[in-house]
């Protein structure tokens, strides 16, 4: 069982300070959604919103179509995972998961099977008898979910469950919740700051920023056609060509910058006229060294200045005539050993993958 | 011999003058005011009691005659067991037990509220709020108190003033003055180690019991108070020991009648002037009190290390 989950012009206020600000979402039931966002941009809040710790200062939240105000967190058909998963240290594995099960009064031999089913669907079938602190981190953020799920909340609210775990194991949680949520089939509302998690495991994504939704869309959607310039540089990496609108042809428009003309596409709620200021987003992966045959919409003169090895990719960092930085990425199956420091180099790409848009601040500001 | 005690590791690592004050200060602490007075009370409970004068002579010897005495009575008594002693005696742990829980039944919520709801500045002024009160002396708190209590005292003749009762109620003859005064007297101890629990309690614990669905009873039954155990459990017994012990508060406030077994034990050296006798007594409240406490530590299942903790 599944439940939507509806923001609708929800604001949270605390004093004069906005931590969320007339926020409209509507998450579907099963789907996967993340919030996405820098520390502090209020996407704990909203999630706090949801799940009846914070009543909203204006605004409703609505599961399943119901109005959730005044219904206190132990009422709501919703589980939240905390990003310390907060487990309870002095119960053991099974008690931990059966917790909700207690408090509702159900018997003792209805809530063992139930933890062992769990234990199951967790793979950490016949560790129930351990206490919490015999666990590894990744049994320990298996048993949170586990134990958010043992009442079958309709909606699951995870807040950053992964920030604390290294790197590979991180990647591989990220593959086995959504594998859970798949098998469990509920909706998973998830919190993060980490553009790569909320990618990889989201349905869709919401990306937010000092308190305000700055995009919704599907993962590939807000990477490709990204609506402000936060977002832009928010969402994986973009160089920022900033210049004034010279020519619109169609979809395209025509940016005059310091170093240059570049032809970009317009997004189609935000379209331009000529002489407005603006920026041209061109991403590291997108830029190319071309090789003969190629013809590219647009060419830039640099200069590298260094490089760094990543492993799959070889990240080069130039400057522009004008002085502006930018930065590309070769595949590493590329030979590049000719570029070095101070080569002049030309690069190419192509209008499609470039995004224009009217200035306002990048993420990275 | 000096340089083998000055190459030890522990000389090493100190330096010599703070290691040589440090083991000054632990002997003397050990040495001077835990084993001598008490072994000291020890060897004197089962002594006869004589003149300073007499001590050493034919009629100073060992006897367990002062502990009979607690049981039995004196030797001329009709009755076959010191009725009185054994009454005071067994009132006192009993009241001292309810004083304990009262005591944390009432520190509970207060420590909860400061460590867990309240903000910072509220907290603060809480705690200097139960402060306070305790830089007077207790003898004082004690006397203050009676004022409020007496049967022409200040709460007597408030109710009758104002017409809710014809007649003053006898709180000194009850006693209800002694167990407020007992229970106001070591609250502190019981405030403060159940706060520090409870503060260390991680609020996403509170949270995530909530967000399970669990009421706010089961939330402290299931989470908080076995999170507190060892605070609950220190606090308890310092309250209690202290409680059983107590003098001041029962002697400003207890009603003409009755009797706290300390009360009892001050008599014996102070006014009776038999030494041997009040040292007998000492010991049995001590062992018994010990015996209590450790009993209570194994039906709640804490282990020493945790309440120092």
């Amino acid at each position: 069982m599944s439940a939507d989950v509806e923001l609708s012009d929800v604001s949270v206020t605390f004093g004069s300070f906005y931590a969320a600000k007339n926020v409209n979402v509507k998450v579907n039931g099963g789907e996967f959604f993340s919030f996405l966002g820098p520390s502090g941009c209020g996407k704990t809040t909203l999630l706090r919103a949801i799940s009846g710790f914070q009543e909203p200062s204006e605004g409703k939240v609505l599961i399943d179509n119901k109005d959730m105000s005044g219904i206190g967190p132990n009422k709501r058909p919703t589980a939240l995972i905390f990003q310390n998963l907060a487990l309870f240290p002095l119960m053991s594995v099974s008690e931990n998961i059966a917790f909700s099960l207690e408090v509702r009064g159900v018997s003792k031999e209805e809530r063992k099977k139930r933890a062992d089913e769990l234990l199951e669907l967790i793979a950490l079938e016949g560790q129930g008898d351990k206490k919490v602190h015999q666990l590894s981190g990744g049994q320990k953020q298996r048993v949170a979910i586990a134990r958010a799920l043992a009442v079958e909340p309709k909606v699951l609210l995870l807040d950053e469950p992964l920030s604390a775990l290294d790197l590979k194991l991180r990647q591989r949680m990220r593959t086995e919740l959504r594998e859970i949520q798949k098998r469990v089939n509920i909706t998973f509302i998830y919190i993060t700051h980490d553009q790569g998690e909320a990618l990889t495991m989201s349905d869709r994504i919401a990306v937010m920023n000092e308190g305000e939704l700055e995009q919704i869309g599907k993962c590939d959607e807000v990477y490709n056609n990204p609506l402000t310039p936060f977002v832009a540089t928010f969402v994986g990496e973009n160089n920022p060509l900033y210049g004034k609108v010279t020519g619109i042809e169609g979809d395209k428009a025509k940016i005059e910058t310091a170093d240059g003309q570049y032809l970009a596409t317009m997004n189609e709620s935000k379209k331009l006229n000529i002489g407005d200021e603006s920026i041209a987003f061109v991403r590291p992966e997108s830029l190319f060294i071309p090789r003969d045959g190629d013809n590219f919409d647009n060419k830039i003169d640099v200069n590298i200045e260094s490089f760094e090895f990543e492993g799959n990719l070889k990240n080069f960092y130039a400057s522009l005539k004008s002085g502006a930085k930018i930065k590309f990425s070769v595949p590493n199956a590329i030979d590049t050993s000719s570029i070095t420091s101070g080569s002049s180099i030309v690069l190419g790409f192509e209008s499609s993958k470039s995004v224009i848009l009217p200035k306002a601040s990048l993420a990275i500001d | 011999m000096n340089n083998f005690l000055f190459t030890q590791p522990f000389f090493k690592k100190n330096g010599k003058a703070v290691a040589i004050y440090f083991l000054v200060a632990i002997i003397f602490w050990f040495v001077f005011l835990v084993i001598i007075p008490q072994f000291y009370m020890l060897d004197l409970s089962f002594r006869t009691n004589v003149p300073p004068l007499a001590r050493g002579g034919p009629e100073d010897y060992y006897t367990f005659e002062h502990y009979s005495h607690f049981i039995f009575g004196s030797k001329t008594a009709t009755d076959a067991f010191n009725f009185v002693d054994l009454g005071v005696f067994g009132r006192t742990i009993f009241v001292s037990m309810l004083v304990t829980i009262a005591n944390l039944l009432f520190c509970y919520p207060i420590a909860f509220y400061i460590a867990k709801i309240a903000n910072p500045s509220t907290a603060r002024l809480l705690i200097v709020s139960l402060i306070i009160p305790f830089w007077i002396n207790e003898l004082l708190r004690s006397f203050a108190l009676r004022i409020l209590f007496a049967n022409e005292g200040v709460i007597n003749n408030f109710l009758t003033g104002v017409g809710i009762l014809d007649q003053g109620i006898l709180f000194i003859t009850y006693d209800i003055g002694l167990y407020t005064g007992l229970i106001y007297a070591y609250i502190l101890l019981m405030m403060f180690p159940l706060y520090n629990a409870i503060e260390s309690l991680d609020i996403n614990q509170i949270e995530a019991a909530k967000d399970l669905g669990s009421s706010s009873f089961r939330t402290h039954w299931r989470i908080v108070i076995p999170h507190a155990k060892p605070g609950i459990v220190s606090g308890c017994t310092m309250v209690f020991m202290l409680t059983v012990g107590a003098l001041a508060t029962p002697v400003v406030l207890s009603s003409p009648n009755t009797l706290w077994f300390p009360q009892l034990i001050y008599q014996w050296f102070n006014m009776n002037d038999n030494w041997s006798r009040g040292s007998a007594y000492s010991i049995i409240l001590l062992i018994v009190s010990v015996i209590f406490v450790l009993t209570m530590m194994r039906i709640f299942k804490v282990r020493i290390g945790e309440i120092i903790k």
